[in-house]
């Protein structure tokens, strides 16, 4: 795997709970400015991999390099400060809370003076979370809570942003709208790390793409190439 | 006589009409999907009739019998059976535990019968077991039966949902975003399964974004939009109606 220029690197990592182990050596390379997309079975490995790199989790074995520092089981709010955001899966943290003040909880590791206009700027960019800034995070719909915790990540202008099925139990017209802001993200120079099940869409849209079976690595290539593959088509993509 | 029929359903969430005067039928045996974009009341209908939600207007007749508000373990023992959208497993139980704990929700066991284990019961328990392990299988998860559900990821957990949701072999089964989460080849089997169900004249309502699996296998799609009806029909005529289009696909 070619080491140069990328962005976050995985070599050989393991890692899991308790007594399973869920990543059995996976070895990843993010290069700046791509959108690389991980796909597999239910159980896999995909979402305990982002947990990694977040430090969510200490890696047991292996390396994870960002920006060609080891980050390896620094904890989140650290990763975070190296300008490594993560969207996890499901809804926004804090439900009771406004829209707005879930931005401003979103950015407290900001000190700068900036940070008002930035929410500003985000509520304005996304009208659909502008139009109930004052409104409980939690009344939102689905499709509105995962734009929430984007943006969120947003503000902390990240350099690379983990996002952990983006798509997850949105209608047909809100799946476009998240894709096309993760494609907008990626266009203002974020590089983006994605996990989905929608995965055909996802692999339409992304540089490249890996598959993990039980831990391990099991295919790689362009979008393309594993959208055409047959392998790929029956054991990942329904055929 | 339709197997469910809701009648003018109603509800409101702090002035807001979340179901609105909705009338649906399913006949038994039917295989029937519930369309409609993030909000349009979908789930909020369900909650209405497996009486996890009071209703505030309308009915909700099963076989005839009139279920509007009725407890939800009620609405069970009658065979009505559902998945959730948001999964809830008993963590430490096994996977293969958690789905005994669904059947034993259903068994009217005598008491004694079980204390004294007739060779009845003990029948019975094992072929729950036998049962159990058959649907673990289907769901990929055979590996998995020993393990604690806590361990298993979002997308095993649905899939456990699922099989569990099927253990009591329910006369209808209500299908709550199964899909979601879940990887593409795992829903091809899931699909199978339903259309298996289906053949075997269960009746089926199914709420699902993912288009594939609601016009492979509907014989009927209904659309929801702000909590009211506004389209219902088979697959190829929802797929072209110019509302569902406005409200729903979009584009």
């Amino acid at each position: 795997m070619a080491a140069d220029g990328a962005l976050l690197e995985l070599r050989e990592v393991v890692a899991g709970y308790e007594e399973v182990e869920v990543l059995r050596g996976v070895s990843l390379a993010v290069r700046a400015g791509e959108i690389v997309c991980i796909i597999g079975a239910n159980g896999a490995g995909k979402s305990t991999l982002l947990r990694t790199v977040f430090g969510m989790l200490q890696p047991r074995d292996g390396t994870i390099r960002f920006a060609g520092e080891e980050i390896g089981g620094r904890p989140p709010t650290e990763v975070l400060k190296r300008s490594l955001g993560y969207v996890p899966q499901g809804r926004c943290n804090f439900p009771a809370m406004s829209v707005e003040e879930n931005l401003e909880m979103g950015a407290y590791l900001r000190r700068d003076a900036r940070v008002r206009d930035d929410i500003e700027a985000v509520l304005t960019r996304f009208p659909m979370l502008g139009a109930r800034r004052r409104d409980p995070a939690g009344t939102l719909s689905g499709g509105q809570q995962q734009i929430l915790e984007m943006a969120i990540a947003l503000l902390l202008h990240p350099r690379l942003l983990m996002v952990d099925e983006p798509s997850l139990g949105l209608d047909p017209r809100m799946v476009e709208i998240v894709f096309d802001t993760i494609l907008t993200i990626n266009r203002e120079g974020a590089t983006i790390l994605m996990v989905e099940q929608n995965a055909r869409k996802a692999l339409s849209v992304s540089h490249r793409g890996f598959v993990l079976e039980l831990g391990r690595n099991r295919f790689e290539g362009t979008g393309q190439e594993l959208l055409d593959n047959d392998d790929v088509r029956r054991h990942y993509l329904g055929g | 006589m339709a197997l469910l029929e809701v009648r003018g359903l109603v509800k409101h969430f702090l002035g807001v009409t979340a179901v609105d005067r909705v009338d649906l039928a399913v006949e038994p045996g039917e295989l029937v999907s519930l369309i409609g974009p993030n909000g349009s009341g979908k789930t909020t209908l369900f909650n209405c009739v497996t009486g996890y939600l009071a209703a505030d207007g309308g009915q909700v007749l099963f076989r005839g019998h009139d279920l509007t508000s009725a407890p939800p373990h009620r609405v069970a023992r009658l065979g009505v059976a559902r998945t959730f959208q948001q999964v809830s497993v008993f963590p430490r139980l096994s996977a293969l535990e958690n789905l005994l704990v669904f059947l034993q929700q259903h068994q009217e066991e005598h008491l004694l019968a079980r204390l004294v284990r007739t060779r009845r019961v003990r029948r019975l328990e094992a072929e729950a077991i036998e049962r159990a392990r058959r649907l673990l299988d289907l769901v990929g998860l055979a590996a998995k039966a020993d393990a604690a559900a806590g361990s298993l990821s979002y997308g095993q957990r649905k899939l456990l949902a699922f099989a569990a949701a099927l253990m009591p072999d329910p006369e209808l089964l209500l299908l709550d975003e199964p899909a979601a989460a879940v990887n593409p080849t795992m829903i091809n089997q899931m699909k199978d399964h339903i259309l298996a169900l289906h053949r075997e004249g269960r009746t089926v309502v199914l709420v699902e974004h993912n288009m594939d699996v609601v016009m492979d296998i509907s014989q009927r799609v209904v659309v929801l939009d702000h909590g009211q009806k506004i389209a219902e029909g088979p697959p190829e005529a929802i797929r072209r109606d110019p509302r569902v289009i406005e409200a729903y696909f979009g584009r």
